[in-house]
């Protein structure tokens, strides 16, 4: 795939907010698989350019608002 | 190498232990043996940076299990916009572990010295002193605190007796909002933690050694212990050994030696468990020479963590023991994450299953999927405890499991359980 995004934008997800809806999964198969519970596990190294606006409309889907897209890295999996 | 509990004056031939457990439980015995907190030699914007560099200098490293650099993190806290807040963390809520009430309990004011001197070095004026509650410490300290006449203002916190509520951010969460439950990062509590502010959150026993460095210096810390986990540090040895106890080791000591300190093994020793339940499981007899300090050695990167060590019976069934303890961490799950909520709860099932001879390929296959699964995919590192513990079983006592694979299961699984887990009418319900 592209070369990450030149700011090191990584799709993340809160999982205290995260009810297993996902949605994530269905907007952003690239980089969103699911555990056997429904759970995202998300692809947390900067995202290919070309899967930045692609990650950020899976961010507004989110309907408990626990994915985002930024720089921070929360912890290493 | 020199291991004592008992108490010694402080002026020692260079590199003597005890350092931590000789002053005494009073505010008089403490300071005829420790004078008064140099807080004058350490005055001013000058003042606090000498002293951050002196922690620094030392190489002091976190003593709650994680091992980080303290001086690092009370550059990062002093660099915040805000005045931070300082948290002592003597929640111990590890089964496994009772240095730091054994701390608190024989030498408060030292651990108070040392909160009172970090909220210095970081600009702070409040400190809370975080401790289980249900248990006589919490009074015994606040009376101790009463005693004090310290420029900071203290507050006595009590806390869940859950596994989980000892973590920072779930410490800031109490303080914030009566919540016990870890929560997600980012803000770190370095950052943004209690009232928003940058919170500097270190263990009772970190915060005893900066005391004492503050007092001799960066040059006196570093005569015992190794170049990279200098001073001494503390441990709870127990299981199988002769007088299982809390104990003053330099790092770097082996783990045979460890347990000859603690009277030697009372019977052949199969494995010992090296960081509590957050630990790795070292094979014995082979283990013997392993150096023990807050950096990973050994096949597994086995480190001292929280410094509990338990000497498991060669006749005792470590997979069995493991599965009693991941399913304890199943239940003190926070049950906000849906991998530590659901994954937790079945890594254990399929686990008592390998234990109990119930175990076929494909369940063995699915433990170590959910295993990867589940690892580093919670908002807290609480479902990889529980992983990192699982994984060392399989790996330790990989023999036994082909046996139990096979439908046997070895005697071990009836003996009395050797790993300690809290009486349930001890444990909380509540989060509050
Ligand atoms: S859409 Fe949001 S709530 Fe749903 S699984 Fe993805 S992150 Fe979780
Ligand atoms: S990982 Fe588990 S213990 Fe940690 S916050 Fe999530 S549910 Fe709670």
């Amino acid at each position: 795939m592209s070369a990450p995004n030149p700011e090191g934008l990584r799709l993340q997800v809160d999982m205290i907010k995260c009810v297993g809806h996902a949605s994530c999964f269905e907007l952003l198969p690239e980089r969103v698989s699911l555990d056997e519970w429904g759970y995202p596990i998300i692809e947390t190294d900067p995202l290919p350019s070309g899967l930045v606006s692609h990650a950020r409309r899976a961010v507004a889907a989110c309907p408990t608002l626990a994915l985002r897209v930024d720089g921070k890295v929360a912890r290493k999996r | 190498m020199t291991i004592m509990l008992e108490r010694g004056t402080r002026q020692g031939a260079p590199g003597t232990l005890p350092r931590l457990l000789a002053g005494g439980r009073r505010l008089g015995e403490h300071r005829a043996t420790y004078g008064q907190i140099p807080l004058r030699r350490f005055a001013g914007e000058d003042g606090r940076r000498t002293l951050i560099r002196a922690i620094t200098d030392a190489g002091l490293r976190g003593r709650g299990g994680a091992g980080f650099p303290t001086g690092r993190k009370m550059t990062s806290v002093a660099a915040g916009a805000k005045r931070p807040v300082v948290i002592a963390n003597g929640c111990e809520s590890e089964p496994a572990s009772r240095k730091d009430k054994m701390l608190m309990a024989c030498a408060p004011h030292l651990v108070m010295d040392g909160a009172v001197l970090a909220a210095h070095a970081v600009g702070a004026d409040r400190v809370y002193l975080c401790v289980e509650r249900g248990t006589s410490i919490a009074d015994r300290l606040e009376r101790e605190l009463a005693q004090r006449d310290d420029p900071v203002k203290w507050k006595l916190v009590r806390v869940p007796r859950r596994y989980v509520s000892s973590e920072e951010s779930a410490l800031v969460h109490l303080i914030n909002d009566g919540d016990g439950r870890p929560m997600a990062a980012p803000p770190r509590p370095y950052e943004k933690g209690v009232a928003g502010r940058p919170t500097l959150v270190d263990n009772v026993e970190t915060l005893a050694h900066v005391a004492l460095i503050a007092a001799y210096g960066p040059g006196w810390f570093r005569e015992v212990g190794t170049r990279s986990d200098p001073g001494s540090t503390l441990v709870t040895v127990g299981g199988a050994v002769a007088r299982p106890n809390v104990y003053e080791i330099a790092p770097g000591m082996r783990l045979g030696e460890v347990l000859d300190a603690a009277g030697g093994a009372v019977e052949p020793i199969g494995a010992v468990l090296v960081g509590g339940y957050f630990g790795t499981w070292v094979p014995m007899p082979d283990g013997w020479g392993l150096p023990l300090t807050h950096d990973r050695t050994g096949p597994q990167g086995t480190s001292l963590g929280g410094g509990g060590i338990i000497a498991l019976p060669a006749e005792s069934c470590g997979l069995a023991e493991t599965a009693r303890v991941v399913r304890y961490l199943a239940e003190e799950s926070a049950q906000q994450c849906g991998p530590c909520m659901f994954g937790l709860p079945a890594i254990a099932t399929d686990l008592a299953a390998v234990a109990y001879g119930r175990c076929d390929p494909a369940t063995r296959q699915r433990l170590s999927r959910r295993i990867a699964q589940v690892t580093g995919r919670g908002a807290c590192r609480h479902p990889d405890a529980a992983t990192k513990l699982a994984t060392s079983a399989l790996t330790t006592f990989a023999d036994d499991l082909m046996t139990h694979m096979d439908g046997w299961t070895c005697t071990g699984v009836s003996r009395d359980p050797i790993l300690p887990l809290p009486d349930r009418r001890h444990r909380d319900r509540s989060w509050k």
